[in-house]
């Protein structure tokens, strides 16, 4: 056949379809006394029923000794005997069995992340910290409700004594995070914490040594509590999306098999293929290096890795880049360049080289630290000088300046921030759009410009039967029993298209490179590329560049003609007038022919387009326009993209991209609907909006409790209260954004897709 | 006042078993999947492990 795009979900069920055993075993890890365990991403679990057919349907596997699913991080992780009856198990059947539930499962090594040691690192200093807080606070009670000198003093220790451990276990993320800021010149919201936290502390200690009234333990130790609760929700939510994005398929092939100089064939992990290898590819399988093609023939998909959207025809001697998807036949190729050498390698690579922008991106908190941490310095350092000079008693002064630190400590200001981002990425979570932590939610609600790569995302990458020429019911039929028999996109295409019964064919056959071929009575049928359907004929008129063609013949002459175009996404054209009616200029960015990109570009209503672009050009054009002061949303899903995506200001990817690009983008969203891009970009704008409506309101707070400390009449007992308040109210408004942002209807992050059936008559 | 001598440590060692408590659950792994465990309690069929 001439040409297709590749359905991105047949890409993924076609990949998980042939995991051989060979890699399964090598993404599994040994446990000791014959048993391994495997972790696959399931992304379709959605609900209790998902959790009892899986772990039902796995458990009764002989082989399998225990199946757990984890709801949300949508991973099933499965424990089974290495050895049956004396023969080695092949946990292949475990994904069969999954897929059997009608689950589509993909191959997950499950690496202990930095990030899971942190949370629970978090939650250990939430719960030690809210123990103290909690006992400190009791004591404190005692005191304020008139515990007298020895007593008091005695509760002061013991609060002390509380304290201090929980302020260096619990406070050291502060610590280390104010003094990084420090070293480099900066600062951020953790160093008036920690100046506030230390300072409180050992003022409080002083004063109990001197047997004072009044001491601090219990406001810096629940002024930690609280942070470390915003703290931890940040971090919590970056988790979340984090754990979704990295679950799902994965698009680099582990490993390759190889042929050995005496021809047999092993199966060796990516490191460790040399230049020069020799490895056998089968249709359907991705190209694991960049390679020469050295023995066959077969059609590529490159649509993934440079959005071209029309297969390639590749024979012996033809370039392979790491990444495609190999269509129709099986191949040998001959590694040109190791894993760590190839495309795929060097797209990282960029990406890393334009990371630098993203790094420079400070977050509303810390810009707002840099103005609200100096006046709070100075704010202190003035009452304590104004006490000492005019009063001439440096010890209240002391005592008064710890009062303006404490209750100046942005608390409610550390919570602002977090709160709102956990309750808007809820919010988007629940609409299938995930977040990967609160920055982008900012930079998202600054944007002015957003650019689009066109396949797979403007298009699904998935082809449709736009017309047909001179084709009856009995034509299509022909055509429709032919391509039941291959898995080619386009054949996939016409079946689910053609508006007519299919007629059975035996022995059909598929030439790589070509098409279908078959024979009934005397007649040979073929459905194919022009060439090859109709031999030695002129070739007729081609509609246009932007359609793919398959023709149809009998005995080399033509009987029917088809043409395909690329899907739009849904809801595309709603999504780009909406942001067009918001004042957001658009851009279309591909890789693909310029003809292809144009019609998408003229039916979309696009202002600009650009074609033919190679990653880095994608990304030069990103850089260009930031430098233009613009703030651009890249939206994209190929490896191609992903140099663009992790330049621009922020960036958008569909949950069928390409890994390299799910990871590039800082969301990434589940439905096919392109409407979560203006919904998405609402969403953040509301929250931007709370979170300024929390600054205004701790800063307001400020402006009641700062005179009261100032002036002297900040006890404890008024310090611990404000500061609290001042966090519920906080909080409490954030919680307003859900009432705001309600769904009508609760829907599943990921819907199975819809299997055609095929109805077959004989002829 | 010597109430105080015994009721203290007692207040501080009950806070501490249920410190103790939410440290023991957290590594156990009980809040690795919170989606899950609010589905798993509907579910009436008993876990029991394999003979």
């Amino acid at each position: 056949m001439t040409c297709c795009t590749m359905d991105v979900e047949g890409v993924l069920s076609l990949s998980s379809n042939v995991i051989s055993s060979e890699e399964a075993l090598l993404a599994s890890q040994p446990l000791g006394s014959g048993l391994r365990q495997s972790d696959f991403s399931v992304p379709g679990v959605h609900c209790g029923a998902c959790i009892s057919t899986i772990e039902k349907a796995l458990i009764k596997l002989p082989y399998v000794k225990s199946a757990r699913v984890n709801l949300t991080a949508k991973r099933v992780s499965c424990v089974w005997y290495e050895e049956m009856n004396g023969s080695p198990v092949s946990p292949a059947g475990i994904l069969s069995e999954i897929a059997a539930c009608g689950y589509q499962a993909h191959l997950f090594t499950a690496d202990l992340s930095d990030d899971d040691r942190i949370r629970s690192q978090l939650l250990l200093a939430v719960g030690v910290s809210g123990f103290a807080a909690a006992n400190i606070m009791l004591l404190s009670v005692s005191i304020w409700s008139g515990a007298e000198a020895a007593t008091r003093d005695m509760f002061h220790w013991i609060s002390a004594m509380i304290a201090a451990p929980t302020l260096i276990y619990a406070g050291r993320f502060f610590y280390q995070s104010a003094w990084n800021a420090l070293k480099h010149g900066r600062t951020n919201m953790d160093v008036p914490i920690s100046l506030a936290v230390t300072l409180s502390y050992s003022m409080s200690l002083w004063e109990t040594i001197h047997h004072g009234e009044h001491a601090w333990f219990d406001a810096s130790v629940s002024l930690l509590f609280f942070l470390l609760i915003g703290r931890t929700l940040d971090h919590v939510m970056r988790d979340k999306a984090r754990a979704a994005i990295t679950g799902l398929a994965r698009l680099a092939p582990r490993g390759a098999l190889l042929i050995n100089p005496d021809g047999s064939r092993r199966y060796v992990p990516l490191d460790e293929i040399n230049v020069g290898d020799l490895i056998a590819v089968p249709a359907g399988e991705r190209i694991p290096v960049d390679a020469t093609v050295v023995v066959g023939q077969s059609e590529v998909d490159l649509s993934i890795v440079t959005g071209e959207s029309i297969p390639l025809a590749v024979s012996t001697g033809s370039e392979l880049k790491s990444g495609a998807m190999n269509l129709t036949g099986s191949l040998t190729i001959k590694a040109a360049a190791a894993a760590r050498n190839s495309l795929l390698a060097e797209i990282i690579g960029l990406m890393e080289a334009a990371e630098g922008g993203r790094a420079r991106y400070r977050r509303i908190a810390d810009r707002a630290a840099s103005y609200y941490s100096p006046a709070v310095h100075l704010l202190a350092l003035m009452s304590f000088l104004g006490w000492g000079l005019i009063g001439g008693d440096w010890k209240q002064a002391m005592l008064v300046a710890v009062a303006v630190l404490i209750i100046t400590c942005p608390c409610a200001l550390g919570l602002a921030v977090p709160v709102v981002q956990v309750v808007a990425a809820g919010t988007l979570f629940r609409r299938g759009i995930m977040v990967k932590d609160g920055s982008a939610m900012e930079r998202l609600a600054e944007i002015d410009m957003i650019a689009f790569d066109k396949t797979g995302t403007l298009t699904m990458g998935r082809p449709r039967l736009a017309s047909l020429t001179q084709a009856g019911p009995r034509e299509l039929a022909i055509a429709a029993g032919l391509a039941a028999h291959s898995r080619h996109p386009l054949s996939q295409a016409l079946l689910r298209d053609a508006p007519s019964r299919a007629l059975a064919f035996d022995g059909v056959e598929e030439i790589p490179g070509a098409g279908l071929q078959a024979k009934s009575g005397k007649e040979i049928y073929r459905l194919g590329n022009a060439t090859f359907a109709c031999p030695g004929n002129p070739l007729g008129q081609h509609l246009s560049d932007a359609f793919s063609e398959v023709v149809l013949s009998k005995g080399g002459i033509e009987l029917a003609r088809f043409y395909f175009e690329d899907t739009l996404r849904p809801d595309a054209d709603l999504a780009i007038k909406s942001l067009a009616g918001q004042g957001f200029a658009t851009i279309v960015m591909s890789g693909d022919r310029e003809c292809v990109v144009e019609a998408t570009a003229k039916t979309l209503e696009v202002d600009h387009w650009l074609a033919g672009l190679t990653p880095r050009g994608k990304m030069e054009e990103c850089q260009r326009l930031g430098k233009l002061g613009h703030r651009v949303l890249m939206v994209g899903d190929g490896i191609n993209d992903a140099p663009a995506l992790s330049v621009a200001h922020v960036s958008m990817a569909p949950a069928t991209a390409a890994d390299v690009g799910r990871q590039a983008a800082d969301l990434v969203f589940m439905h096919d609907s392109l409407g979560a891009v203006p919904e998405a970009i609402s969403v953040s704008r509301q929250a931007a909006r709370f979170i300024r409506q929390n600054f205004a309101l701790a800063i307001g707070y400020n402006i009641i409790a700062v005179p009261i400390a100032i002036a002297g009449y900040a006890t404890p007992l008024v310090a611990a209260v404000a500061m609290s308040t001042s966090s519920l109210i906080v909080v409490a408004n954030a919680l307003r954004l859900n009432d705001k942002a309600k769904v009508p209807g609760r829907r599943h992050p990921i819907c199975n897709s819809k299997l055609s059936t095929v109805e077959v008559v004989s002829p | 006042m010597n109430m105080l001598i015994y009721l203290i440590p007692i207040a501080l060692f009950m806070g501490g078993l249920g410190l103790f408590g939410f440290l023991w659950s957290l590594k156990n792994g009980q809040y690795d999947d919170l989606e899950g465990a609010s589905w798993r309690i509907l579910d009436d069929e008993d876990e029991r492990p394999r003979p």
